[in-house]
Parts: structure tokens; C-alpha cells; sequence
């Protein structure tokens, strides 16, 4: 959802871009393919939706009511849920834009060493497995926990069952959020601004509290604003470890899985969905458009401005801190996929992976397989969506463009939720199948591709576009030949996150699994629920594994290093710590 | 002894690691000047010359790697920027976008700490200044690039710095508001007496503006003086070429010295020019000959015949291009209405203004 923001930015580009709105009538081929995705939208993403809300307005006797509602609302014992999301989701909000903010600030306004390395440590959690958190802070903190048992002998029970642990665990896990906003809207800063301050006499402090902050304002809400919405959505780790601390997600599962009660959990699912919806709203409609222009004409080449001994040695400090307690919790989850049962017999074993491989092979071989299948026409999608977007001009162009992002904001169990009801009758039978998890996996993961997509577009002039229609090439050869190769990289980014989110994800996808089609995430969910953290541990570490590989080999088809020449220079890696737009709803 | 308001002595500033010389940049390298109190100095040269760092290293934002700053004769180089009374005016203005014209301008007094009547009076009094009255509530994003490049002329002087630091505070505007700034930033620079360091890469500014001009080349200084020093008798070919707007160099050979007068062989001439130091009878020497110094007379006339390649009509005069023996001459002739005009490819014969023609010993290599 970064690119949301810098999507706004962006925005000062259009007038050039209208220019190139050709009149899509006359490309038939166009009209085509804007009804079929059209068509995509409403089945995939509005249709569940609104399943949900109907399934929730259906009263016991067989009326339309809000019945549901009022026994989910009337009494405060059964507000509890929802209460407890949000109070988690503010928490959550709050601490993790705040240590945010200060390593975007390390790291963008300080010259501290190892900077690429704390920079790719901030980046684990985004592309991990949401529970590998929660697995850690158990064998750290648990009853066996590591700290708890062994160092402290039992003495403290640090009670991480509940808000306590699942507040370490979504702060760990949605910091980067917050660090990415911030690190871009920081880099956005003129550091001559705060030269200029620093200059009439604002020491580092007056500086920070009259100029920077001032500025970054805008961002910082944003940053709440999605990590809210993230936390709320967040599935994994209050399974694991919400305790007695029930919050709306898990209800909703519980609900429908458990009590085969449908009205109720997409009762909760639509309780769910507001905050989530108005988070989203606040932050694209209202938050993004108050961020200020840069006032100034020829910018000064970026400096960085703090090189202060005490400041680095602070800054350094921060950033050792703060990945070394990154680096503990996989260190623990890692380590721990080796011990033969935690917290009680730590004997080296490698009957965990013994068992992954051989037993639970199979989610490997079906999690690769739909991933594999689903990851490229994601990517595609995603840039043919953000094409037409920026590039034709046609009736309900922004309702497309609002609906295809609407996934960023509605949470995974809302859309799992929405699946199963949807899918499960004729005329549309799709449960237990495999295209249910694929186009699940598309619909979900096809907006960040496109909001990067978008970013690129808005970058090229459509003149270079307007060249080959000149020359003779119609829309679709126009985007083969010359838009698809440049926003290639927008479309590998997109490639890796979307195959990321295929073997990470698991709110929406739990709900859609079948006997037939197994997928890892799952798995993990079973082995937590048996009370095997080793095993757990050790498929964490597989997805890891996987999702390194992934990205090591779509990084390798970008940079070609086997090919050496010219066409290198304009290649950029698929994935550079930058401002990607890494982020979305588990 | 003298006190002077700014030196710097040999002052050298390395990005990069200082031993690792591959990927370290000498931005600026052994650079010493001062300054009197009063006095603008405009920094000049070429893009990338060290200009804006030797600025930021007066300002306190780079820490010279080696050599001294001294302010008021006290050595400043570990004064970070804001115990510094300097008052930077930068490239991009870097005027704060969530703060009114007025607070804006009031930013440095306030972090000086002074009463809300001296801050009201003393602002609005540098927003007349500049011309700025009325202004005082607008964000600065809606202002035109003139009157944000006023605003952050005012917010540097109403601090009342001891110097104040300009990086190429003009570069952002056209080319008419341009020559308007340049005058009202001299007028007001020495109705305030205040002494101040101006960088920028357009000679014509730096020459309108300037008690002193150091021409600054890859992070060093090439010659520093009056601008009719640097443009008049500039030190080399570097200074020479890069001060006029078309300048040729001719060769010629020291025949005789005569009193003040030079005697050298150019073409197939002997013309005198003034004397310079340093110059003996026999040595080779380039003439710096500017547009200006060429006159273009009827054919058959003048020292030299030539043939025009070129003719290029700019109302108040015209340039030539001329062939002169195979090389090319840029000729600017005032006041074109008086004269007939020549014609591309007309035959047509030269004099130089022997005068006006400074003589620099050539560097043989
Ligand atoms: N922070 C920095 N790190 C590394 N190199 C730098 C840094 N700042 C400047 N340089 C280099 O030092 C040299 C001088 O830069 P400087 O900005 O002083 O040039 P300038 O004369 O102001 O040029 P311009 O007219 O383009 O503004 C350049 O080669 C530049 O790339
Ligand atoms: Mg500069």
C-alpha cells in the first residue's frame, strides 16, 4: 500500500498522460478485454462480499434482518471481539509506526554502517509466514519458553497468551509497514529544508520537532493507518496465541469452521470489514492528499545530514537492537525446527524435516504447484489492469481501479468467508477444487502489482507509446513490445510478491482448503494445533526457503548476469530495499 | 593585523574514505580566501568545481578534511551549524512548506529566542525589505519562484548573520527576474554592509554583482580578483575561456618588447600589444581574443583578410563567425543599424582592438 502514496505523488505527471487516452471504441480488442476484467472483478471480489453481508442479514426464520447484528452487538460480552481488535490494532498501530519512524530515520537521515544489512533484516517479517512471530515468542516466552523456563527457572509467568504476546508479535511484524512509508516519505524530504533550519539556528532537536516531524505527519498517519489495518486483518498470530484475548479474525473462523454457524461469522466478517473499510478510506481519500508538495524548484542533490559521532553511535544502537531481536526470534524458530521437542529435550534431530518432506510432502508439491500457476497470471493481470487504467480512457475507469484495489483494505477472513459461500453451489461450484485457491491467490494478490504498475506507468512518457502506434503497431502488440518490457521490473516486483504471498498467506485461504488440494500454511495451523513447535518451526523454515529461492531466481531471470551488455544498466533488481510496495493484508 | 570577516586557509574537503583514493572525490582541494567585512566574493565556475561544498563547509555542513575556517578570526571548524552566525540562501530555497511567509521568516529568531514584538517587527521589516509586504499569511507553495526566492533572501537576513551565504540563489528564475534579483540582492547586500560568500556559474552574474570573483576549477582556485581582473587579465586559458561568452585564442610569438608595449607576430602581422610580466622576446603566447575585440571593416581594409561563415542579427548588435586564416573568430559588432551589414560569405577584412587584447604565455605540453 505504499504505493499508494507514492501513487499521489505521481499524480502531478497526469496531465501528459491524458494526452494518450486514445478512444478505446475503436480497439475492439480493448473493449474486450476491459469487459472481461470487469466481469473478473464483480464475481471475484464484489460478488463474496457480498455473500457475506447477505448471508449476515439472514435471520434464523429465514428473513432478511439484522437480527445477526444485534445478538453479535447487544450485549458487552459479545462486543468483546471487536473491541479487542481494535484496541490491538490502535496498540499495534502506535508502537509499530513509532519504532518505524526511528529506523526510517537511522537509516535515511544518519550515516550509519551496515545500513543494507539492517535494511534487509527490517524486510524478514514481510516475507515470512505471518505465525513464524508467534512460534518464536512461544518457544522464547511460553510456559517451556526458552527465557521463561530455562534462564528466568519458571519464576516470571510473563503471560504471552493474549494481548501482551500478540502485541510484541504484530509490532515485530508490521513495523516494516510503517519503516517503509516513513523511509519514503523521509527520503522525500529536501534535506536542504533541514539545512536551512539547522542554518538560522534550530539545534538537532528544534530541527526534528519544528521541521521534520511537521512533515512527515502525513506519512505517520498513513503508517497507522495500515498497520491498523494489517493488525486487524492479522489471522496467524492470534490463532497461536490470542489466548482468552478473542479477536474478531479468529472469532469468525472459529464461528463458521467450529460452530458451522454461517450468518454469525459473516457477521463478524462484515463487523470486521468496517473499521478495516474506513481505515482505508481515511488514509486514500483524506491522509495522502494532505502531504505537502515540495515548494521548491531544482532540487539539491540528496545529502545526508546528520554524521554527528553521537548521533551515529545513537542511530547505531537503535538499528543493533532492533535486528538483534529480529535475528532472535528467527534465530529461535530456526534453531528450534532442529530440537527434538521444545522445552523439553533440546537433542539435535532432523525428524522434523524428515517428517515435512516425507509425510507432508505433498503441501510442498501443491502449495509449488498452485503458487507456480498462479503467481504469473497474477503479474499479468495486474499489468494489463494498471495499463488500462493510466493508458485508456473508458466509463467506470476509477470504479475498476477502486474495486482491483479494495483487497488491500478488506481482510483475508472476510474474503475466505466470502469464498466459501459464494462458491459453494451452482451455478458456481468451485469448493475443493484447485481454481478456487488460484483465483483466491489472484484476487488477493493482483492489487499490489497493480498499484506498482500503476507508480511505473505514470513514469513513462506515453509518447514512447504513441511512437509505435505510429509506426504501425495496434494496442495490444504497443503493449508487448514497448510498455510491458518497461515496466518490467514493476512486474517481477509484482511477481515476487504475489508468489511470497501464495506460500505465506493464510487468513483467506484457510477457509478454501480442501482434502484434495493441501497447502503448507495449512499445515503449520495443524502442527501448532498439536502442540508441535518443532515441526511448526521446521515448515517455517521450508516457506522461508522457498520464498528466498523465489525471489533469488525471478532477481536472476532480471539481471541476467550470464548475459553481459548494455541492457544491463537499465535493469533493476525485482526486489531493492526501497520503497516497494510490499504491503497488504495477511 | 587585519581581522578579516571569513578566511579560509588551505582548505581541502575529500568525500569518501581518505585513504582508499579510488573511490574518494576531491571536491575541493587547497582553497584559501578572505574575506573583508562587507565585501561579496561570487564563487564561479563550472558545474561540479567545488562551489556549493566550500559554501556548506563555511556554513558548518561539511567538515573540511583538512585546512581552517575561521569566522571573525576565530577557527570554526567544529562549530556545528546552528551555533554558527552564518545564514545560508539555498539553491532550491528550502523554504518550510508547512509554515506561513511570516514564520518562515520569523523561524531563526524564534530559535534565537527572542520577544514576539522584536520577532513581529523585525520580520515584517525584512519582508519590506524584499518587497514581500502583504505576504505574510500565504503558504509558500503558492507563491511564484520570485517571491519564494525573496522569501528565503529575507529569512537569511533577518537573522542578521555576519556572512551570508548565497548557492546560486538565481538559478531558478528566468532569465528577466534574474537580472532584476541580482540588483536588488546587491543593493540591499551593501545597504546592510554584510559580508557575504555568492556561488554561482554564470559569469555575468558573478561580474555584475562581485567586489571579488574567485573562478573556481575542479576544486580549486584558478584566479581571484575585481571582476575586471578575472575578465581583463584573467590568469590563464581556463579563466579566459571561461569568462567570455566567445572567446578564440590566437598564437603569436614575442618579437620585441618596447617600454609598456609588446611587439608579436600574429599571422603574417606584427601588432603591439600592453605588456605583460614575465615575457621575453621569442616566447609563444595566445592572444585572448573576445568578440568584442574584433572589428569587421569593408574588404581590402583592416590587418587581416577574412571571410564571414556566419551572420546572426541580435538588434542591439550583430556576431560573426569569420574564417581567419582557417580558424574561427567570433566578431561582435554594436549597433548594427549604423553599418551596413555583411552578408554570409562575404569577403571582408579584420582588425583587433590590440588594446582591449590580453596576452597569456603559452604552457607548452
Ligand atoms: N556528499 C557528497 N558525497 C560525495 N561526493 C560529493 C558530495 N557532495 C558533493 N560531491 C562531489 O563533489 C564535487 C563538487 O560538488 P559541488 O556540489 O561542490 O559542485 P558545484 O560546484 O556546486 O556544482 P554545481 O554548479 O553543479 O552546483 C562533485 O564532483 C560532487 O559530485
Ligand atoms: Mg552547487
Amino acid at each position: 500500500m505504499v504505493s499508494l502514496l507514492i501513487r499521489q505523488e505521481a499524480e502531478l505527471g497526469r496531465p501528459l498522460n491524458r494526452r494518450s487516452q486514445s478512444m478505446v471504441l475503436k480497439e475492439p480488442l480493448v473493449v474486450f478485454v476491459i469487459i472481461a476484467i470487469a466481469a473478473a472483478l464483480v464475481l471475484f471480489v464484489l460478488y463474496p462480499l457480498y455473500s457475506v453481508l447477505k448471508t449476515s442479514l439472514m435471520q434464523s426464520d429465514g428473513t432478511i434482518g439484522l437480527e445477526v447484528y444485534r445478538n453479535l452487538l447487544a450485549k458487552s460480552y459479545n462486543r468483546r471481539p471487536l473491541v479487542n481488535s481494535i484496541r490491538l490494532g490502535v496498540i499495534v498501530a502506535v508502537l509499530g509506526t513509532i519504532i518505524g519512524f526511528i529506523f526510517a530515520y537511522c537509516t535515511t537521515r544518519v550515516d550509519v554502517p551496515l545500513k543494507g544489512f539492517f535494511k534487509a533484516v527490517a524486510m524478514f517479517p514481510m516475507i515470512s509466514p505471518p505465525f513464524i512471530m508467534s512460534l518464536a515468542t512461544i518457544m522464547l516466552f511460553g510456559n517451556n519458553g526458552l527465557i521463561t523456563k530455562h534462564f528466568l527457572g519458571g519464576l516470571v509467568n510473563f503471560k504471552i497468551y493474549g494481548l501482551r504476546g500478540l502485541v510484541i508479535v504484530e509490532t515485530l511484524a508490521y513495523f516494516p509497514t510503517a519503516y517503509l512509508v516513513l523511509s519514503g516519505v523521509l527520503q522525500a524530504i529536501d534535506s536542504s529544508i533541514e539545512d536551512a533550519a539547522r542554518d538560522l539556528g534550530a539545534s538537532w532537536w528544534q530541527v526534528f520537532r519544528t521541521v521534520t516531524l511537521p512533515l512527515a505527519i502525513p506519512g505517520i498517519a498513513s503508517a497507522l493507518l495500515l498497520i491498523f489495518i494489517e493488525s486487524l486483518a492479522d489471522f496467524g498470530n492470534p490463532i497461536i496465541l490470542s489466548g482468552d484475548y478473542q479477536v474478531l479474525a479468529v472469532q469468525a473462523y472459529l464461528r463458521i469452521t467450529g460452530l458451522y454457524d454461517l450468518p454469525g461469522g459473516a457477521g463478524l466478517a462484515v463487523i470486521l470489514l468496517v473499521p478495516s473499510l474506513i481505515a482505508f478510506f481515511v488514509q486514500k481519500y483524506w491522509v495522502s492528499k494532505r502531504s505537502y508538495v515540495t515548494v521548491t524548484g531544482k532540487p539539491s542533490g540528496q545529502r545526508i545530514s546528520r554524521n554527528e559521532p553521537w548521533v551515529k553511535t545513537a542511530a547505531l544502537i537503535v538499528c543493533v537492537v532492533l535486528t538483534a531481536i529480529i535475528l532472535l526470534f528467527y534465530g529461535t524458530a530456526f534453531v528450534g525446527s532442529f530440537m527434538t521437542l521444545w522445552g523439553v529435550n533440546y537433542d539435535f534431530t532432523l525428524a522434523n524435516y524428515r517428517h515435512v518432506f516425507q509425510v507432508a510432502g505433498e503441501y510442498i508439491k501443491d502449495t509449488l504447484f498452485l503458487a507456480t500457476v498462479a503467481t504469473p497470471i497474477t503479474g499479468l493481470l495486474a499489468m494489463i489492469i494498471a495499463f488500462l487504467v493510466v493508458r485508456k480512457q473508458f466509463f467506470g475507469r476509477q470504479a475498476l481501479e477502486l474495486v482491483s484495489m479494495l483487497s488491500f483494505a478488506v481482510p483475508g477472513t472476510v474474503v475466505g468467508i466470502g469464498y466459501i459461500l459464494a462458491f459453494n453451489q451452482p451455478p458456481i461450484l468451485l469448493t475443493g477444487t484447485a481454481s478456487i485457491i488460484i483465483i483466491l491467490f489472484i484476487f488477493r494478490n493482483m492489487p499490489t502489482g497493480i498499484q506498482s504498475g500503476i507508480a511505473a506507468l505514470q513514469q513513462i512518457d506515453p509518447s514512447i507509446e504513441e511512437a509505435s502506434c505510429d509506426l504501425g503497431a495496434d494496442s495490444g502488440t504497443t503493449f508487448r513490445k514497448i510498455t510491458l518490457p518497461l515496466i518490467a521490473p514493476a512486474f517481477f516486483s509484482g511477481l515476487v510478491f504475489s508468489f511470497v504471498r501464495c506460500v505465506t498467506a493464510i487468513s483467506a485461504i484457510v477457509f478454501v482448503v480442501s482434502g484434495r488440494w493441501k497447502l503448507i500454511t495449512v499445515a503449520v495451523l495443524g502442527s501448532v494445533e498439536n502442540s508441535d513447535l518443532a515441526q511448526a518451526a521446521a515448515f517455517c523454515v521450508v516457506i522461508v526457503g522457498m520464498v528466498m529461492a523465489a525471489i533469488g531466481i525471478i532477481n536472476l531471470l532480471v539481471y541476467q548476469p550470464w548475459k553481459r551488455g548494455p541492457q544491463e544498466v537499465s535493469k533493476k533488481p525485482a526486489i531493492s530495499g526501497g520503497a516497494e510496495p510490499w504491503i497488504g493484508t495477511a | 593585523m587585519d581581522r578579516y570577516s571569513v578566511e579560509l586557509i588551505d582548505v581541502t574537503k575529500i568525500f569518501g574514505h581518505r585513504e582508499a583514493a579510488s573511490d574518494s572525490i576531491v571536491a575541493v582541494n587547497g582553497v584559501s580566501l578572505r574575506l573583508i567585512q562587507g565585501e561579496l566574493l561570487t564563487l564561479l565556475g563550472p558545474s561540479g568545481c567545488g562551489k556549493t561544498t566550500t559554501l556548506r563547509m563555511v556554513g558548518g555542513f561539511e567538515t573540511p578534511t583538512y585546512g581552517r575556517i575561521l569566522l571573525d578570526g576565530k577557527v570554526i571548524n567544529d562549530v556545528p551549524p546552528h551555533r554558527r552566525d552564518t545564514a545560508m540562501v539555498f539553491q532550491s530555497y528550502a523554504l518550510f512548506p508547512h509554515l506561513t511567509v511570516f514564520e518562515n521568516v520569523a523561524y531563526g529568531l524564534r530559535m534565537r529566542k527572542m520577544d514576539a514584538c522584536t520577532i513581529s517587527a523585525k520580520t515584517r521589516h525584512a519582508l519590506s525589505l524584499v518587497g514581500l509586504e502583504g505576504m505574510e499569511e500565504r503558504p509558500p507553495g503558492s507563491l511564484s519562484g520570485g517571491q519564494q526566492q525573496r522569501v528565503a533572501l529575507a529569512r537569511a537576513l533577518v537573522v542578521e548573520p555576519k556572512v551570508l551565504l548565497l548557492d546560486e540563489p538565481l538559478s531558478n528564475l528566468d532569465a528577466r527576474l534574474r537580472a532584476q534579483m541580482r540588483i536588488e540582492i546587491r543593493k540591499i547586500q551593501q545597504a546592510l554592509n554584510m559580508t557575504s560568500m555568492y556561488v554561482t556559474h554564470d559569469q555575468e552574474e558573478a561580474m555584475s554583482l562581485s567586489d571579488r570573483i574567485a573562478v573556481m576549477n575542479h576544486g580549486r582556485i584558478e584566479q581571484i580578483g575585481t571582476p575586471q581582473d578575472v575578465y581583463a587579465r584573467p590568469a590563464n586559458r581556463f579563466v579566459a575561456d571561461f569568462m567570455g561568452s566567445k572567446t578564440t585564442f590566437l598564437d603569436g610569438t614575442v618579437m620585441s618588447l618596447d617600454g609598456d608595449q609588446v611587439n608579436v607576430q600574429v599571422l603574417d602581422a606584427v601588432l603591439p600589444f600592453e605588456k605583460v610580466p614575465d615575457i621575453a622576446p621569442g616566447d609563444k603566447v595566445e592572444l585572448v581574443v573576445r568578440s568584442e575585440t574584433v572589428d569587421i571593416v569593408p574588404p581590402g581594409k583592416g590587418t587581416f583578410p577574412a571571410r564571414i561563415i556566419h551572420a546572426a542579427y541580435f538588434g542591439s548588435h550583430v556576431l560573426y563567425e569569420v574564417d581567419l586564416f582557417g580558424t574561427n573568430v567570433t566578431a561582435e559588432i554594436p549597433d548594427p543599424q549604423e553599418r551596413n551589414m555583411f552578408s554570409r560569405g562575404s569577403e571582408v577584412g579584420i582588425n583587433l582592438k590590440t588594446r582591449s587584447i590580453y596576452l597569456l604565455r603559452k604552457v607548452m605540453n
